[in-house]
Formats: structure tokens, C-alpha cells, sequence
């Protein structure tokens, strides 16, 4: 008891302790400071890490918190990209409309799948998301709208001569982003939403017979899943500035799926964690290879091109050795140093 | 029998309520009637059909014939987290507790009903979400101080014995604040000071709670001491109801159930 609380409201504050206070400021002075230090390339991925951020926390909320299986959050990824290319491509409409609108966007479509999915479980709900996903890249390649192949162009955010274009201004906005969705997520995850979405997952008859209603969070676990997917696509849209189906195929499902298993499923720290490695993967990969270029001339592209590849091996041997992922492997080393020397 | 289902003042009425699965014939014209503020006991050997009717009751089987009314309301057909909702708690004769989280958060997903703000709210935890939560933590706590559960307070749930699991389980059913408590073979794999904790506990729910409780075990000592009435299942089939004294001298029952193990 020697932690013992005073109120229930500081128990449940999010930052409990002096520890995690001091790490979110070093963290915040990290990402004032360390843009001026690091190159234009150096900060686009970053800003690809921040987008993933984001894509991967609201699946995470879907697969990780809520136990529903998704092989389609790509598809959700390219309906927020491609609300904003119609919205703000074709109408005009500017960025702080259009990312709103794109997160509900998506988020209405996921009913598609989130009513079948008070049906189907496991296997099926799998290959009912597969499929959704397929539809949405044949509807991307085929509607007079999307425009095909060739892709539609997204206009710069900002008006009246103020524009966010360099590397700089994109990386402070994504940041921005990325942190909203981790509070909301920390937020959701600590309150009767996430406790609900948890028991589901956990052993759904018997929330049911606590008085939690399935089809209400199950659908809503896949609305703020998907909701969560459209912003990211809405700011990879605009990020991009040019945006073709080929961008959100099932390989970008996939490697959504490989951030929360690497990262740790269920957990907030995970989703950020996963995301950041998975999307730094392919650069390192691009700077090893790069030392043997001369050697091998070809190595660097037959690498990236396996990149699917090697999401599906990092799925695989993190489900074998490390189910809890990265915040598993932290868990213990916390444990194990709070423990040293016979703390206790 | 005919005179009691017509009293009104029953909290729980079962009526020639039937449920099979395929060919087998889990329950046949079971009649029960609970008044409020009693524990009242169902009894029978292994696969007499008790949990089916719990599981009748709270909707998570349909039963193919008959009626359950809770408070003059018909549930059959209702889905279980309605049921749940109008007062109606459990407690899983297989540990139904949700694995990842904590005792604390065993007991809040209890409350899930009970707090009324939505998705914008929780996701900036703002205003009515912290007050409720808040408030809800409290209610929270009164049952794990209940059940003397401060000390696990915060351990995941697969970490606790299967003693203290049983008693979360309790506590989670508990945590609902309902009207009337199902519990189902609540001491089953205790050892002699753990079920006599847990029959205190039950007491106390009954007593200073108001709670009425429905109650399926095997321990026979146990039933006898804390029951208002006893329903002897067999077979799917209801063989006797009375007080425990009643039941326990009736021939039949002895024959059917006693005879087994005496
Ligand atoms: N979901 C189900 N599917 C098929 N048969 C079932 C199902 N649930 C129960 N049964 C059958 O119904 C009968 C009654 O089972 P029930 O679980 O109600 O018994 P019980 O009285 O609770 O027994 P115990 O004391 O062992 O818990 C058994 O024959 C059982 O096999
Ligand atoms: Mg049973």
C-alpha cells in the first residue's frame, strides 16, 4: 500500500508519475529541437512514422483492444486519402474540412463490415475484410471519379499565401496529429469505451450478460478504427500531393497489421512503437544495401520489393517468440529492474 | 404449485419452460417462482439442467417454450445485455472473468451501463466522463472493500488463485448493482475456509444488500444453511420444491439426488 492513492481522480490521471512526466518532456524538446538537426530526407520519415502513427493506433483499438480481425485498414487508409482528393482536389474544400470529413467517411463505410462482423468472427470476418479491401481498389482503379491509374493530384494546405509545403511545416503538422490520436486513444482506452472493447475481445458472453452491448461496440470499434484511417489517409493525401490506388493495396493492410503484432497488441505504446519500426524497415534496408551498390547494383530494389515479404516473416516470428510484442519485452525489463536488488 | 405462479409478488417467474439442444431434452416444463429478498437454491446431479436455466434467464439461450418474467416483464427473446441491464447479474460457473485486465477493471466493465457519456466525451475525457468515472470508481470500490479485495486491487486477473478468481467473479456480478444475483456453484474447487468466506458473503448480499439470489451448488451443507426455498432438478426435470428441511426429507429427491452420495 505503499502507493496508495488519495482520490480516484489522480489514480486515473494519464500521467501518473515524475518517470513518464520527465520522459513526455524530453520527448516534447526532442521534437521542437530535433527538426533543425536532421535533413529533408531524414524528416520525410519521420513524417511517414507519424501517418503510420496514426493509421496503426485506431487499428489496434479494432484487432489489439476489441479482438476483431481486420485485413482491410488499407482500404479504410485510401477512402480518408481519396475523400480528401475529391473534396479538396476536385471542390476546394479546405484542409480543416476536409480531414474531419474524411475520418467520418470512413468511418460510415466501415458499417459495411461492422455489421457483418456481429455475424462473422474469426476466419470469416478475416476474409470478409479481404474482400472489402479488394472492392475498394477495383472501385479506386475504375470510377470516372478516382480516376484510375493515373491518380488525382491534392492541392496544398493553406490559404491566403500561407501554405504548409516544406518537410518542416508537414512534420510539425503530422506531429501534431499523431499526438492528438495518441491522447484520444490513452483517453478511450481508460474509460467504459475501451473496458468494453476489452471485454469483447476478453470474453464477449459475458459482456453481454454484464449488460455491455456487442453490436453497439462492436461497430464502434470499427468506426473509430476506421475513422482513425481516414485522417491518416487524409494527411498522406495531402502529404503526397498525388495520390493512385497502387498507394493502399493489401500491402499497406498488411504492414498495419505487422506494426501492432511487432509493437504489441492491445497497448497505445505498441501501436507507436510498431509503426515506427515497420515504416523505418524499408529505409534500412535502402541504407544497408546501399554500402554494397557497387558490388551489386541491383540488390537495393530486389530488397524493397520483398518488403511484403518481410512484414509477413516480422508477423510470424513475433507471434512465435514475443506474442506480447516490443511492450512485452519492455514489460519484463521493468519488472525486472523494479525487482533488482530485492526491491521488495 | 399452481397457487404460487399466480402470486404477484414474485420477482423471478418461470413458467413450463422447455430448451433442448438437437435431441437432447436439457430442460422439460420447469416452473420456478423467486420472491424478492430470498435465496433460493436449484439443486440436481451433473446435467440436470441448471446452468441451462441460468443461461435461459439471461438470454443467452432461447428457450424453445414457456416464459421468464423478471419484475412482470417477459425476457424470453430479450438479448442478454438488456437483461443484464434491468437488474438481472451473473456469476459463471466457469470463471468467466475478462483476462487482461485488472480486478479494478473486471468491476468498471460492470458498470459499462451505468455511465451514460458518449464517444466525444471519452475521447477527450471531459466533464460528465471524468465525473462518472469518478463516481462509478467509488461505487467500485464499496464492492471491493465487500468482498475484501483491496489488497488485488490492481492484479491482472489470471494472476489471482482460483479461490480469489471465484470471488472476483462474485464481485463483478455484484459491481452490475442488480436487483437479483444469479450465482452458479459458487464454492465449486474451494477449500473449507474459502467456502465458508464465500457463504458469508452471499449472506451479506442478501442481507444488507436486498439482494435476492438465485444460487446453483453442489454443497449440500452449504445449500441447507443459506436457503430460503430449494428446487431439485433431475433429468431436465423439476422433482421437488420446498425448504431445505422439506426437501431433503422427500423420498424422491433422496432417491434421485441424496440417494447418489449417501
Ligand atoms: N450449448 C449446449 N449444447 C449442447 N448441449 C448442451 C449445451 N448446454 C448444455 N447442454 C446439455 O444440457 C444438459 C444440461 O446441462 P447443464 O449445463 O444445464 O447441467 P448442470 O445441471 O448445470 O450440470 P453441472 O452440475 O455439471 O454444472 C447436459 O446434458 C448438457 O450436455
Ligand atoms: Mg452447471
Amino acid at each position: 500500500m505503499a502507493n496508495f492513492k488519495i482520490s480516484y481522480r489522480e489514480d486515473t490521471a494519464l500521467f501518473q508519475n515524475l518517470w513518464v512526466k520527465s520522459w513526455l518532456g524530453i520527448f516534447i524538446a526532442a521534437m521542437i529541437v530535433l527538426p533543425f538537426l536532421l535533413s529533408r530526407y531524414q524528416l520525410s520519415i519521420l513524417n511517414g512514422m507519424g501517418i503510420a502513427v496514426i493509421g496503426a493506433l485506431g487499428l489496434n483499438l479494432l484487432i489489439g483492444y476489441t479482438g476483431q480481425i481486420s485485413l482491410g485498414h488499407g482500404a479504410f487508409v485510401a477512402i480518408g486519402a481519396y475523400t480528401t482528393g475529391l473534396l479538396a482536389g476536385t471542390l476546394g474544400v479546405p484542409f480543416i474540412v476536409a480531414l474531419p470529413v474524411s475520418g467520418t467517411t470512413a468511418a460510415l463505410l466501415s458499417l459495411i463490415v461492422g455489421v457483418p462482423s456481429l455475424r462473422l468472427k474469426g476466419l470469416y470476418l478475416a476474409l470478409g475484410t479481404l474482400a472489402f479491401g479488394f472492392i475498394i481498389e477495383y472501385v479506386l482503379f475504375h470510377w470516372d471519379l478516382t480516376r484510375g491509374d493515373t491518380g488525382m493530384a491534392v492541392p496544398k494546405i493553406g490559404a491566403g499565401g500561407f501554405f504548409i509545403e516544406t518537410e518542416l511545416q508537414f512534420f510539425y503538422l503530422i506531429m501534431f496529429f499523431a499526438a492528438l490520436a495518441t491522447l484520444v486513444a490513452k483517453n478511450l482506452a481508460r474509460t467504459k469505451i475501451g473496458r468494453s472493447f476489452v471485454a469483447i475481445r476478453d470474453r464477449d458472453i459475458a459482456a453481454e450478460a454484464m449488460g455491455i452491448s456487442l453490436s453497439k461496440y462492436k461497430i464502434m470499434a470499427f468506426a473509430v478504427s476506421a475513422f482513425y484511417a481516414g485522417v491518416a489517409g487524409c494527411l498522406l493525401a495531402y502529404y503526397q500531393k498525388w495520390i493512385v490506388p497502387g498507394n493502399f493495396d493489401i500491402s499497406l493492410s498488411i504492414a498495419y497489421i505487422a506494426m501492432i503484432v511487432l509493437g504489441g497488441m492491445g497497448t497505445i505504446l505498441g501501436s507507436i512503437l510498431g509503426a515506427i519500426l515497420i515504416t523505418g524497415i524499408p529505409y534500412g534496408i535502402v541504407y544497408l544495401t546501399d554500402a554494397l551498390r557497387g558490388t551489386y547494383p541491383n540488390l537495393s530494389g530486389l530488397i524493397v520489393d520483398l518488403k511484403l515479404g518481410i512484414f509477413g516473416l516480422v508477423i510470424v516470428l513475433t507471434l512465435l517468440f514475443e506474442p506480447q510484442g516490443l511492450v512485452g519485452i519492455y514489460r519484463r525489463i521493468k519488472v525486472y529492474w523494479k525487482t533488482w536488488p530485492f526491491k521488495y | 404449485m399452481a397457487v404460487m405462479n399466480q402470486d404477484k409478488s414474485l420477482q423471478l417467474e418461470i413458467k413450463d419452460l422447455s430448451m433442448s439442444f438437437g435431441g437432447i431434452k436439457a430442460i422439460r416444463n420447469v416452473s420456478i417462482g423467486v420472491q424478492s429478498g430470498e435465496i433460493y437454491s436449484i439443486i440436481g446431479p451433473n446435467g440436470a439442467g441448471k446452468t441451462t436455466i441460468f443461461n435461459c434467464i439471461s438470454g443467452i439461450y432461447k428457450a424453445q417454450q414457456g416464459s421468464i418474467r423478471f419484475e412482470n416483464r417477459e425476457l424470453l427473446g430479450v438479448k442478454p445485455d438488456r437483461i443484464a441491464q434491468m437488474g438481472v447479474a451473473r456469476a459463471f460457473q466457469n470463471i468467466a472473468l475478462f483476462k487482461g485486465m485488472t480486478v479494478l477493471d473486471n468491476l468498471m466493465s460492470a458498470r459499462v451501463h451505468l455511465m451514460k457519456y458518449g464517444l466525444l466525451g471519452a475521447a477527450l475525457y471531459l466533464g460528465a466522463c471524468q465525473r462518472e468515472e469518478v463516481q462509478n470508481r467509488d461505487a467500485v470500490e464499496d464492492v471491493i472493500e465487500f468482498l475484501d479485495l483491496q489488497s488485488v486491487r490492481k492484479s491482472p486477473v489470471s494472476s489471482l488463485s482460483y479461490g480469489l478468481q471465484k470471488r472476483v467473479e462474485l464481485a463483478r456480478a455484484l459491481a452490475m448493482k442488480p436487483k437479483i444475483l444469479l450465482v452458479d456453484e459458487p464454492v465449486s474447487g474451494m477449500n473449507l475456509e474459502e467456502r465458508e468466506d464465500m457463504a458469508r458473503y452471499i449472506i451479506d448480499i442478501n442481507e444488507e444488500m436486498d439482494i435476492t439470489v438465485v444460487l446453483i451448488e453442489h454443497d449440500m451443507g452449504l445449500v441447507m444453511d443459506l436457503s430460503d426455498r430449494v428446487t431439485v432438478l433431475n433429468f431436465g426435470t423439476k422433482i421437488a420444491e420446498g425448504t431445505p428441511g422439506e426437501v431433503s426429507s422427500n423420498p424422491e429427491v433422496v432417491k434421485a439426488y441424496l440417494g447418489d452420495e449417501h
